[in-house]
Parts: structure tokens; C-alpha cells; sequence
């Protein structure tokens, strides 16, 4: 066995996966563009972390269900700017849930003014990119690029900092309340080559501030491409955050994400999000309620089919008195599609009045479909209520045969239920329009899969 | 013939209810089933309707097609229908969606035009008026959260925008108030014609004070044990099954009587 491994390594053929060093020289030295110093040095700082940590394996307990070979097996190569040229408006129009929005649209992680749609928000509120406020110095903004990598990390985070372009940067001062969702949207396009990119966006809501969010991750079909995204959300006192994200990537792509949320006093943040896209994807959530009775809603619909890996993992630190977390992650898995919930919940000492709750329901459509789930919980502290649930099953066949009994042909019943189960995260979607926006894109996959027509509403 | 069961076998496992099944219904006719628990009476309707949980042997011919050949969704085209003893709540179909679904594909299929959505809800207004059914239930989920009389209703909403030939009623009677029994008598006595049949499945005579069978048959231990007019329906009423097919009966002895 050792020998021909040594042989396979010697040859440097496929299967010989890369370390993070190597990659790196491949993918060349971090961008030495205009800004702040202590950006090269988190960038120097974090090459070396990732290079001497290594890539995750599937020894490591939260990267265990995800097969990294296939992607570290892409010969990537790094982003050029300016290929927002081969984009068509027409695209970005099908990606955009309101035309009246305000909409960043980045191309490979590089922002596409000429795409984007920047109406006045509402004074003192900032939408726009982070490259810019970074080449005007960024101050303020060294603790964000200092700390994803700190705690609970693998090596993506931190090459998300050390290769990072750009994002989008959201800035609410404080009692300022934006009620229209800001959208914004990363579309992976590679002519030739493939390539990966590395958005980094950064919302940060003040005391008493209001906003929703859209990120939609798209990709042109047929590219070969990686998305390697970090939002960043910090919410003070009483603000609230609504997010929302669309993982819809070309299914020979791949999409590794981190959405880092920090919730001060009374904080409300909510996060919705559909995965449909991608050959691996791994959306992953992290939650830290620092704040004395701050809450988060954590929900989320994978849909992995054809031979699509969706990895959940969610960490939800209670770290304050009187929090409140709800986690509602529904999978569906049909053909040979792999879905994983990996939910972890810590409660830390001095936590006390905790109320946590994870659910997570899956459907398995297919015999080769597959799902793990493994809810965690860990409590350090007395007076907390926590409740935990996990369910994986095929669709109900007396609903079947009733539906069937009535005319209703097998297929489309068959989608009819399935789009049922899937309604339930898509109801709690407040906005009519985005609601609309991700019940046509769960209706298409059904109904493409199913041969039924219409929307089931 | 409409309906022509022949020596019709069902069993789950090594489990047989149904232990040789014949019965005729013609056109206009309606057929009363009753029996103690456990008899196979609604097996029987659940093996029309094409429930796929059971072995199957013997033939039934739905004029004079064969129709243990066809799937659920055909025999619903072919204008068979089964009112369900326990209709399923499923939650995340809406009433309306799901109606009209059911009606435009079992219309595709007789080769009528479908509907669209004015039709439909015209259609739909109509018949709710007829089973005294409020227009709020049709944007609910599918019998989700309905009480059992509003369940019952909704079946015979069902039947009577889907228009049946062959309408088979499972204990549709059962657990509704003498309101909600006119009601339900109501629906299925206005579908009544020359060229429908109805095989109605009751524990209670009272149902066959509205809707008057033509023929009355006693189930026991999988098989007709007794068929007569719509006196026979009084004289077990006044006896119960107990007299009844002693034979076949032995083996079930713990349902003897079980019916009020």
C-alpha cells in the first residue's frame, strides 16, 4: 500500500492532493494592492496559520462527511478581475429578486459596478464594497480579519483572508431601519481555466439598526469553479438582521462558505437559506449570542440530487443569559444526492436561561440518496432548555395513495408532497418577493425532476 | 355490469381478510355493505381503489375493464372513487390546488378540456354551497387540522366535483351528528343518476334512512355472508350479526357483535 502511494506521489498524477503551500504558490501571493497595513499582516498572518494547519480531513470532526479530494484535485487557478465583461445584464436580471433594489453584484469575487444597482439606501447607511472602504483604510476593521480564524478554524477561513478581493460592506449606523432587502450577488464564471474566489463581505448593524440581506451565489453553466465566501454579521445592541442565501452554483462547481454571526443585548438576527447547486457545497453557519437576550433563527433547505454533497454544519454558542436560538434544517435527497446536518449547540457557563431548539427533518427520495445527521449538545451551565430533533424518511404513502385515489399521477404526486415537505422553510420567508424568487427555483428542481407542471401553491 | 367482483382474494403477509369477494353493482344502483369490524369491508374498498399493501388474487371488472390492472390515478379516470373512513391530513397541499390537480387530471385522461382557475373555482363554489362547506377550508392544507365531520365533508366535496361513476363511501357516516349526516346524505343522494353506482359501507342503519340502498350486503370473515333488500338492513339493526354465517364467523368470534 505505502509503495504505491510513494509511486503515485512521485509522479505527481491526479490523486495526489496539494497542500495548502503548494496551492498557494499556484495561486500566487496575495494581492498587494492600496491598503491598510495591518491588512498584509493579517494576510501574512493567516497564510501562515492555513499553511501550517494543513486542509482539513475527514479525521476532523466537522469536515468528516465532506470528501475534500475532488476538489482539491482542480488545478485552480486565481480570479482575474474584469471578467464582468462576459457577463450579460440578462443574467444578472434572472438572478435579481427586485428590480428596485439595491444589488452588488460581484463576478469571481471582484465588484461589478457597471452590474451592480446602487440606489440611495438612506442617509448615513453604507452599501457598497469592501475594497473601497479598505483603500480608504479600512479603520475600524482590523478586528474582523483578525478573528475567524481564532477559534473553532480550518484552513479555508483563512484563505478566504489571505486571498480575498473583495465583498460587499454594510454598514448600518445606529437606529437606522432599511426596509427593502439590500441583494447581493456572486456569480462564478471561468472561461478556460478553472478558478476560485474568495468573497469576503462584512454587515454590520449598530445599536437599534434594521436590515435584510440577500447573498445569492450563482455560476455560469458548465464552469469549473470554487467559491470560498466568509460573511461576517455583527448585530449590537437591539438591532436585527434578517439573512437570506441562495446557493444555486453550476453543479460542477463547488461552494465552501462561513456566515460568522457576533449578536450583542437583545439582538434579533434570522437566516434563510436554500442550497440547490454545487457538486460539493458546505454551508457553514456559526452563531456566537454574546449579548443578554439576544435570539437567532437559523433556517435552511438542501436539496442535494444527481451525485451533489450538501454539508450543514451549524455552531450556535449560547454565551449570555436569557438567549433564545431556533434551528429549522430541512434536507431532501433524491438520486444519489448526500445530504449532511452536522448542528452543534454550546451553552457556556453563566448561560443560564437558555432556550435552544434544533430541528432537523430529511426525505429521502432515492434509494442511493444519503443523509447524516448528528445534532450536539453540550451545556455547561444549570436552568437552560434545550430540545433537539432528528428525522430522516421517505414520503408518506398513504398521503401518496390518497393523492393517487383522487387522479393525481404517481410523479406528481410524488412532487406535490415533496414540495409540501419543503414549504415549510420557505413560509417563513417574510418578503413576497423573495418568497416568490425561492418557490419558483424549488418548484423548477421538483418539477424538472418530477415531469409535473405548475407551481404547487 | 358496472362492477363485477369474482372470487376476490386480499391478504397482508399470511394475514387473509378478504377470502373470496363476489359482488355485482349496476348502473344506478347503491349497494350497502355492513358487517362487524374486522369483517373486510374496508379492505374491500381500499383493494378497489387500488391500494398497493395487499396480495391480490380473483378478478373485478369496472365496465368491463380490468380493473386490479390498473394503477390508483387510472381508476380515478375511469371514474372510480373511494370516499376514505380516515382521510389523511397533508400538510403543505393546499385544498384548492390539490382539487383542482385531481380534477384536471382525471379530466386530461376522459379526454374532456381542463379547467381553468375562474372554472374551477365557479365549479368548486357550487358544490361547497351542496356539502355546506365554508369557502376558508379550501385554502387550508389538505384536511389539515379539519374535525372528523369536516374530513367527511370534504370527501363528498371531493365525489361530487369529481364526478364518480362508481362512488365507494367508507363509514362516511361514522362520528357525524344527524347534521352533518343530511349534509353528507345530501351530496351523495344529488350525485345519484341512471348511469352512477354507489357501494356505501355502514355500521348504521340510520345512514340508510337517506340514502335508500337497493341492495343490502353482510360482510364476515372476509366473504358476502348475506345479501337482501333494504329490509335486511332493519332486521340487523334489531339482531345484530350474530345469527350470520356462523361458519365464517367462528374464526372472528371477538367482533361478534361488536356494532351497536
Amino acid at each position: 500500500m505505502t509503495t504505491v502511494t510513494s509511486t503515485v506521489t512521485s509522479t505527481g498524477r491526479t490523486g495526489a492532493i496539494p497542500t495548502v503551500a503548494e496551492l498557494l504558490s499556484r495561486l500566487g501571493l496575495p494581492p498587494s494592492g492600496p491598503g491598510p497595513s495591518w491588512l498584509t499582516q493579517a494576510r501574512h498572518g493567516s497564510t501562515e496559520w492555513a499553511t501550517m494547519r494543513g486542509f482539513p480531513t475527514l479525521k476532523d470532526e466537522d469536515w468528516k462527511y465532506t470528501r475534500l479530494g475532488p476538489l482539491l484535485d482542480v488545478p485552480f487557478e486565481r480570479a482575474e478581475a474584469g471578467a464582468g465583461h462576459r457577463i450579460s445584464p440578462a443574467t444578472v436580471e434572472a438572478l435579481t429578486i427586485d428590480a428596485e433594489s439595491t444589488r452588488l453584484v460581484f463576478i469571481n469575487g471582484f465588484f461589478a459596478p457597471e452590474l451592480s444597482s446602487m440606489a440611495e439606501v438612506l442617509d448615513g447607511v453604507t452599501v457598497t464594497n469592501l475594497a473601497s472602504v479598505l483603500a480608504e483604510g479600512g479603520t475600524g476593521l482590523e478586528p474582523f480579519f483578525s478573528h475567524p480564524f481564532a477559534e473553532f478554524d480550518h484552513a479555508f477561513t483563512a484563505l478566504n483572508t489571505c486571498l480575498f478581493e473583495d465583498g460587499a460592506f454594510i454598514h448600518l449606523p445606529a437606529g437606522a431601519l432599511v426596509t427593502a432587502p439590500i441583494e447581493l450577488v456572486f456569480l462564478s464564471e471561468a472561461h478556460g481555466s478553472p478558478v476560485v474566489s474568495n468573497p469576503h463581505s462584512l454587515i454590520l448593524a449598530s445599536p437599534g439598526s434594521r436590515v435584510a440581506v440577500v447573498e445569492t451565489y450563482a455560476g455560469t453553466t458548465g464552469a469549473i469553479t470554487c467559491t470560498n465566501a466568509v460573511t461576517q454579521v455583527v448585530l449590537g445592541e437591539g438591532a436585527q438582521v434578517e439573512h437570506y442565501k441562495i446557493q444555486d452554483e453550476t453543479d460542477t462547481g463547488f461552494h465552501l462558505a462561513l456566515l460568522d454571526v457576533r449578536q450583542g443585548p437583545e439582538s434579533r438576527f434570522s437566516s434563510g437559506s436554500v442550497a440547490l447547486g454545487s457538486k460539493i457545497a458546505r454551508n457553514e453557519v456559526r452563531v456566537r449570542l454574546e449579548g443578554e437576550g439576544a435570539e437567532a433563527a437559523i433556517d435552511s433547505l438542501y436539496l442535494p440530487c444527481a451525485d451533489q454533497h450538501h454539508d450543514n454544519p451549524i455552531l450556535i454558542e449560547h454565551a449570555a443569559p436569557r438567549c433564545t436560538s431556533r434551528q429549522l434544517y430541512k434536507g431532501i435527497a433524491d438520486e444519489c444526492g448526500h445530504g449532511v446536518f452536522n448542528g452543534h449547540i454550546i451553552v457556556w457557563p453563566g448561560a443560564e436561561g437558555t432556550d435552544a431548539s434544533q430541528t432537523n427533518k430529511n426525505l429521502l427520495l432515492s434509494d442511493h440518496a444519503e443523509i447524516d445527521t448528528r445534532p450536539r449538545l453540550e451545556i455547561f451551565t444549570d436552568d437552560v432548555k434545550c430540545t433537539h430533533g432528528a428525522a430522516v424518511g421517505a414520503l408518506d404513502e398513504e398521503a401518496l395513495f390518497y393523492l393517487r385515489s383522487r387522479g393525481v399521477p404517481y410523479e406528481k404526486a410524488r412532487a406535490l408532497l415533496t414540495y409540501a415537505f419543503a414549504r415549510e422553510v420557505m413560509d417563513l420567508i417574510p418578503f413576497a418577493s423573495l418568497r416568490a424568487h425561492v418557490d419558483t427555483l424549488i418548484a423548477g428542481r421538483l418539477v424538472a425532476e418530477e415531469g409535473a407542471g405548475g407551481t404547487p401553491r | 355490469m358496472m362492477l363485477k367482483i369474482d372470487n376476490l382474494h386480499a391478504q397482508i403477509g399470511d394475514n387473509e381478510i378478504l377470502r373470496g369477494v363476489n359482488l355485482e353493482v349496476a348502473a344506478g344502483e347503491v349497494h350497502a355493505i355492513m358487517g362487524p369490524n374486522g369483517s373486510g369491508k374496508s379492505t374491500l374498498a381500499n383493494v378497489l381503489a387500488g391500494h398497493e399493501a395487499y396480495g391480490i388474487t380473483g378478478t373485478v371488472r369496472f365496465e368491463d375493464e380490468d380493473l386490479l390492472a390498473l394503477s390508483p390515478e387510472d381508476r380515478a379516470a375511469a371514474g372510480l372513487f373511494l370516499a376514505f373512513q380516515h382521510p389523511v391530513e397533508i400538510p403543505g397541499v393546499g385544498n384548492l390546488y390539490f382539487l383542482r390537480m385531481a380534477l384536471n387530471s382525471v379530466r386530461r385522461r376522459r379526454g374532456l378540456e381542463e379547467l381553468d382557475v375562474m372554472g374551477f373555482l365557479a365549479l368548486a363554489r357550487e358544490r361547497m354551497k351542496l356539502v355546506e362547506m365554508d369557502e376558508s377550508f379550501m385554502s387550508r392544507s389538505v384536511n389539515e387540522g379539519f374535525s372528523g365531520g369536516e374530513k367527511k365533508r370534504n370527501e363528498i366535496l371531493q365525489m361530487t366535483i369529481l364526478e364518480p361513476k362508481l362512488a365507494i363511501l367508507d363509514e362516511t357516516d361514522s362520528g357525524l351528528d344527524i347534521d352533518a349526516l343530511r349534509i353528507v346524505a345530501g351530496g351523495v343522494n344529488a350525485l345519484r343518476g341512471p348511469d352512477r353506482a354507489m357501494v356505501v359501507i355502514t355500521h348504521h342503519q340510520r345512514l340508510l334512512d337517506y340514502i335508500v340502498p337497493d341492495q343490502v350486503h353482510v360482510m364476515a370473515g372476509g366473504r358476502i355472508a348475506r345479501s337482501g333488500d333494504k329490509r335486511l338492513a332493519l332486521e340487523l339493526e334489531e339482531h345484530g350479526y350474530a345469527d350470520l354465517g356462523q361458519e365464517s364467523m367462528s374464526d372472528r368470534s371477538t367482533s361478534v357483535g361488536a356494532t351497536p
